[in-house]
């Protein structure tokens, strides 16, 4: 079958590799019918993620169709239309029982190695280098699923998969946002990245009843989209000072709810970028704290900030002081798909949300490089490239 | 003897017994220096060959002499140096202990650790393990490389149903070793937390100190791992493995060398 394949840093190439087979009676086969780019291969391209291998398949966000069922597979059949989850969970463990899926005990062959990088284990996601287990991603025309019972859901009927994609990682990862941002009636939640993430996110914090929802990129595009599909009042950091803006919006309180939708990644301006940005080429840092610094500085006294976006090793200069000084409570985590999925599809398909604006361009995987690098560079209004191998 | 690292007052059961030295006439290697000099031996060779270099090719030279001793159990080496390690002059155990939680019911996680025959499902060194009698089991496992088994026998000297279990190779089997595991209730419904101690001796003297120092944290590891699976099979009835992984084996040297990338983790500067 066809696959993108990691090569090299920011070099992708499409491979003919072996069809997967069934190894576990728990897994299943499916034909992928799409799959979506996430800020997250960003990361692993970029070279900000270790232990990625050149022929790895990339790709954690998708759907598609049941080819073939192992023994033990019961919620499935053949020609079943389904979206999966980017984390893999076995459902058995004491974390999956309390609906943390992500932090799965069994699904990460490879637990050694986040042993030792993190002190502990957590999932397997598919796609997402050997730290995460090894798993073959979902840029190729058929995927193994493990646990298919487990991570896999069943689309209803008359959905477009153009809606219903992003309930795999980027919808999920949004409302968890939200989630863990605590956000009730009346809340000013404020968002950080306007990518899918944060697009889902500011739908999300709609759903939970916030008064007022800000969001903060620097792309026009991206602001526009949350403005026009988002009802978001929006700041582009690139030219207001974003802390300042946030208590002038917010009758000097600043936000109740921050969410980070960024990550390690984060643009900027000024000494803080150009500190973080030497330091990461040096490898002295891993990730560019900018957002998460701000979140905190941003927020409300006593407020809640919620990070989804992704940090993989350390940080530095996080000011600590404002974060315990100000009683602030922080929420973090890589998303419990299973957890969320099947309530997502619920406002799918009564049309409270209908994420498929975020599908800007449809693509063949021999496309892949070029996708990412319009992924990456943002050009040609791109928000998030669907390969449909 | 050295104590038991598991430290809270109420899991330190008797401190748990030396395997008892055995020795072989014919041998001047021990068995259990034997494996450890025929998985080196392998793993050298291996890194050896993988690239033609001058360095290279010692090393495997290396290896390849030391898998001939594992297979042998006659070391020139040792003959030079009036070493014998087989006959294991009363060295220090090496101990291995590591604590897991098993998200099961306690009598389901002891029964299955009781039930011998399970323990090859887990444990990657082991091809099969019957019980003789109540007491009296049988172990076999293969030398890695297809040169051979080894076979001994073990007994359970102890027992508390549900609670622990004690067990010790039985003098003059071919590997000494002893093990401890506990049984006890997670707080908060959370299932069975397990305490493994694992004792086993190591070639003693100058080479043999060398070669444990290397090998020591890769058994370690080994049985880390083999815990691991233990939880992951009876948590989930497999042991789930990914296109990287497909047979769910122990991590192997070129595995560890993601440690190289790794590193960068543990910057002094941060
Ligand atoms: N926790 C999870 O399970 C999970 C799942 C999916 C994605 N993620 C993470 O979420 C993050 C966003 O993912 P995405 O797919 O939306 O990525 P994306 O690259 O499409 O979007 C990121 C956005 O952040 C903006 N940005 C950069 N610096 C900024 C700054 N200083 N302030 C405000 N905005 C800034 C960029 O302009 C871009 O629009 C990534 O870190 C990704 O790894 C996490
Ligand atoms: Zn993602
Ligand atoms: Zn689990």
């Amino acid at each position: 079958m066809k696959a993108l394949c990691y090569n090299n840093v920011r070099d992708l190439r499409v491979e003919n590799i072996p069809d997967p087979a069934i190894i576990s009676p728990k897994d299943m086969i499916i034909r992928v019918t799409l799959s979506s780019v996430c800020g997250s291969d960003l990361h692993i391209i970029n070279g900000f993620i270790p232990t990625v291998k050149s022929g790895d398949v990339l790709g954690h966000e998708f759907m598609g169709e049941v080819v073939e069922t192992g023994s033990e597979v019961r919620k499935f059949v053949k020609g079943d239309r389904v979206v999966v989850s980017s984390v893999i969970a076995c459902g058995e463990c004491h974390y999956c029982q309390h609906d943390s899926f992500s932090l799965c005990d069994n699904t990460n062959p490879n637990a050694f190695m986040p042993e030792k990088m993190y002190g502990d284990t957590m999932a397997g996601i598919f796609g997402y280098t050997h730290a995460f287990g090894g798993y073959s991603g979902s840029h190729a025309q058929y995927i193994r699923i493990p646990f298919a019972d487990i991570g896999a859901f069943k689309v209803p009927e008359g959905l477009h998969d153009d809606s219903v994609i992003f309930c795999s990682d980027a919808f999920p990862t949004g409302y968890m946002a939200a989630d863990m941002a605590d956000i009730k009636p009346g809340s000013v939640v404020a968002i950080w990245g306007c990518g899918g993430v944060g697009q889902m996110a500011i739908q999300s914090a709609w759903l939970m009843g916030a008064e007022r929802v800000i969001a903060i990129d620097k792309e026009p595009y991206r602001l526009r989209m949350a403005r026009e599909k988002g009802r978001a009042e929006t700041i582009n950091f690139e030219e207001a000072d974003v802390l300042e803006a946030l208590k002038d919006l917010t009758g000097g309180r600043g936000p109740d709810c921050c969410i980070d939708a960024v990550g390690m990644e984060a643009s900027g301006s000024g000494f803080g970028y150009a500190y973080d940005k030497v330091k990461q080429w040096a490898k002295l840092e891993n990730d560019r704290p900018l957002v998460l610094r701000d979140a905190i500085m941003a927020c409300r006294k006593g407020g809640n900030v919620s990070i989804v976006g992704v940090y993989s090793g350390f940080v530095d200069k996080i000011p600590m002081g404002a974060a315990m000084n100000k009683g602030l409570t922080f929420k973090m985590g890589q998303m419990h798909g299973q957890k969320y999925i099947p309530q997502l599809l619920e406002y799918v398909q009564s049309g409270q949300v209908d994420p498929s604006f975020l599908v800007t361009h449809k693509m063949g995987l021999e496309q892949g490089q070029e996708g990412y690098d319009m992924f990456t560079q943002k050009t040609d209004n791109c928000m998030r490239v669907v390969f449909a191998p | 003897m050295t104590q038991t690292k598991v430290t809270s007052a109420e899991y330190i059961a008797e401190a748990l017994p030396d395997p008892i030295g055995s020795g072989s006439a014919y041998m001047n290697v021990g068995t259990s220096e034997r494996i450890i000099s025929a998985v080196a031996g392998l793993a050298l060779m291996s890194f050896g060959l993988r690239k033609f270099s001058i360095p290279r090719l010692l090393v495997a030279a290396a290896g390849a002499a030391l898998v001939e001793r594992g297979a042998s159990g006659y070391c020139p080496v040792n003959n030079m140096v009036k070493r014998d390690t087989s006959q294991a002059a009363k060295p220090e155990s090496t101990e291995i202990t590591k604590s897991l939680t098993i998200n099961k019911p306690r009598t389901e996680v002891y029964q299955f650790w009781r039930k011998l025959e399970n323990l090859p499902k887990f444990m990657q060194h082991l091809s099969e393990v019957t019980q003789i009698d109540s007491k009296r089991s049988h172990w076999i496992a293969p030398v890695p490389g297809g040169i051979g088994k080894i076979e001994w026998e073990a007994e359970i000297i102890e027992e508390v149903e549900n609670e622990k279990i004690i067990w010790r190779s039985v003098p003059n089997a071919s590997v000494d070793n002893s093990g401890e595991i506990l049984f006890k209730d997670a707080p908060a419904g959370q299932g069975t937390e397990i305490y493994v101690i694992i004792k086993y001796l190591p070639p003693a003297g100058a080479i043999g100190g060398t070669l444990a120092k290397v090998f020591n944290p890769a058994f370690k590891q080994m049985v880390k791992e083999d815990l691991r699976r233990f939880k992951r099979l009876i948590e989930t009835g497999e042991i789930p493995v990914s296109e990287s992984r497909p047979s769910g084996k122990t991590p192997t040297a070129e595995d560890n060398s993601m440690d190289k990338i790794e590193k960068k983790y543990e910057s002094p500067l941060l």
